[in-house]
């Protein structure tokens, strides 16, 4: 059982946990101008790094999101911070 | 190539099986090629046979970083099925089917197919309704599956759980008498074999670290072992393939999950089919040497790493334990995991990608072994036409930017 860091929790269950999202990704905008392309890549594609990545979770307990960098080879968890203040 | 039979194997017991060659010859990567693929599982050697044996194109590599057909290849449950609901999927994986059921004779290999029917069991009305709707497309599809009683399922599999206290009792379901198992190394080897007799380079321990693009177009790949020229890439890298194309501006829809399977220890022949229950999600056949083989639903932490999580154990164990409260004193022989790469509409993507010459066969998520002929079949047509077969169009990435989905996970009601 691996433990995640809930940053306002605290150390808690990984089944506890939902992955929403890569880092990085925000919406295009404005809406009327944004192509098919453009929104099925903002949809549907991400970049599945291999080692260090940073993705958003929801941690379902406390329902808040938060901002997770672990290691995707080694599952090491090195971060967790609030999402607000933070460089998404 | 040494052909195998019944008279090769009483001629070599003469010389006490000392005469046998290696079945694929280990090649040095030479500076181009007509083609490359990366990736040696069996997408890979599958689309090298098909590139030499439909398409007479001898000049081709596989590139393989590690060992043939140790990546998910080696690491899937073996079912064989082509139980889905979309008319696409249907096409292609029944063309997968059909290409397993001729396998074994056409590349002189037992692949050890054993069409021993697959029961997917429902235990609500309401997924018994799911199950009526894609036996009735399944059979609209020209495709042998159909409704199955709970009567007729408890014949089919009598050790399930019947019992007043069956928290999931069996109410029926999709049988497809066609569906079963095959040996995965075999086919791995038996593609190998195959391909390499008709000319093509198997090259392990040979990862490739770059790929070279000249204006718009493929020139060749940067390897451990070397640079490689070729005008026509394919990748059949499953989990790696993201990374990979991302090299030439390629982004895909595509997470990389564990999925974990389990080996009990062998016991006497208990089950003669794959069952595949809705209920727990777990699902299992018994194999020749009579170990089970189970397997169940995603880790849903992504992840790159070959191994799995306790929580996603515990589900799928206590699953088993539901289904069969006899298999209870059975030990866990292995565990591991596989890397999948799952898409948003649990279909695989197929098709020409970025530079011109670059084609891709990935996505097939947690379903890819049954996938293996056609998978190959498609991307061997990619490579030599340069156009897409009519059944790996639907499949095409483009399906994302135009909404044109084949959501099976939603249509088929099956968690993968």
């Amino acid at each position: 059982m691996q433990l995640f860091s809930c940053p306002f929790c605290g150390p808690r269950d990984e089944t506890e946990f939902h992955f929403v999202v890569e880092a990085g990704k925000s919406r295009p905008e404005p809406a009327d101008r944004v192509t098919d392309a453009e929104w099925a890549a903002y949809l549907h594609t991400c970049k599945a790094p291999k080692g260090a990545a940073r993705e958003v979770w929801l941690h379902l307990t406390c329902g808040e999101y938060f901002m997770m960098t672990r290691d995707t080879v080694t599952r090491d968890v090195t971060g967790s911070e609030p999402l607000r203040g933070t460089e998404t | 190539m040494q052909r195998y039979s019944a008279l090769s194997l009483l001629r070599h017991s003469l010389s006490h099986h000392k005469g046998w060659q290696p079945a694929w010859r280990k090649a040095e990567p030479r500076d181009a090629y007509d083609a490359v693929i990366i990736g040696g599982g069996g997408h890979g050697l599958a689309t090298a046979y098909y590139l030499a044996k439909h398409h007479k194109m001898r000049r081709v590599a596989v590139l393989e970083r590690s060992w043939i057909g140790g990546g998910n290849t080696g690491r899937n449950t073996t079912v064989v099925r082509s139980n889905y609901f979309y008319p696409e999927s249907v096409a292609l994986y029944d063309l997968s089917l059909r290409l397993y059921e001729g396998l074994s004779r056409e590349l002189n290999y037992n692949i050890m197919l054993s069409q021993r029917g697959m029961l997917i069991a429902a235990h609500t009305p309401m997924q018994m309704e799911i199950c009526a709707r894609i036996a009735n497309a399944m059979q609209l599809n020209d495709v042998d599956g159909e409704l199955m009683t709970a009567e007729a399922a408890e014949r089919q599999v009598p050790l399930v759980n019947t019992g007043p206290s069956a928290r999931y009792k069996c109410m029926g379901g999709i049988w497809q008498p066609r569906a079963g198992v095959a040996r995965h190394d075999a086919v791995a080897w038996g593609y190998a074999r195959a391909a390499n007799a008709l000319g093509v380079d198997i090259i392990e321990n040979c990862e490739v670290q770059e790929i070279h693009t000249e204006g718009s177009a493929i020139a060749g790949v940067e390897t451990s072992r070397g640079r490689i020229r070729t005008d026509r890439l394919g990748i059949a890298a499953a989990g790696a393939t993201p990374s990979l194309v991302q090299q030439v501006g390629v982004s895909l829809p595509i997470h990389d999950y564990a999925l974990q399977a389990f080996v009990s220890e062998p016991v006497k022949p208990c089950l003669d089919t794959v069952l595949l229950y809705l209920g727990t999600g777990a699902y299992l056949s018994q194999s020749d040497k009579g170990e089970l083989v189970i397997g169940g639903g995603l880790d849903r932490v992504p992840t790159h790493s070959q191994r799995g999580n306790l929580p996603v154990q515990e589900t799928v164990l206590s699953g088993l334990l539901e289904m069969f409260p006899a298999f209870a004193q059975l030990k866990l022989l292995r565990q591991w995991a596989g890397v999948v790469d799952v898409v948003p509409d649990s279909s695989p993507i197929i098709g020409p990608v970025g530079p011109e010459g670059l084609h891709i066969n990935c996505g097939w998520g947690t379903g890819g072994f049954k996938a293996i002929p056609a998978g190959g079949y498609l991307l061997a047509h990619l490579l030599a036409t340069g156009k897409h077969h009519e059944i790996s169009r639907s499949f095409d990435l483009s399906r994302f930017a135009h909404g044109r989905l084949i959501d099976e996970a939603a249509g088929s009601g099956i968690a993968h």
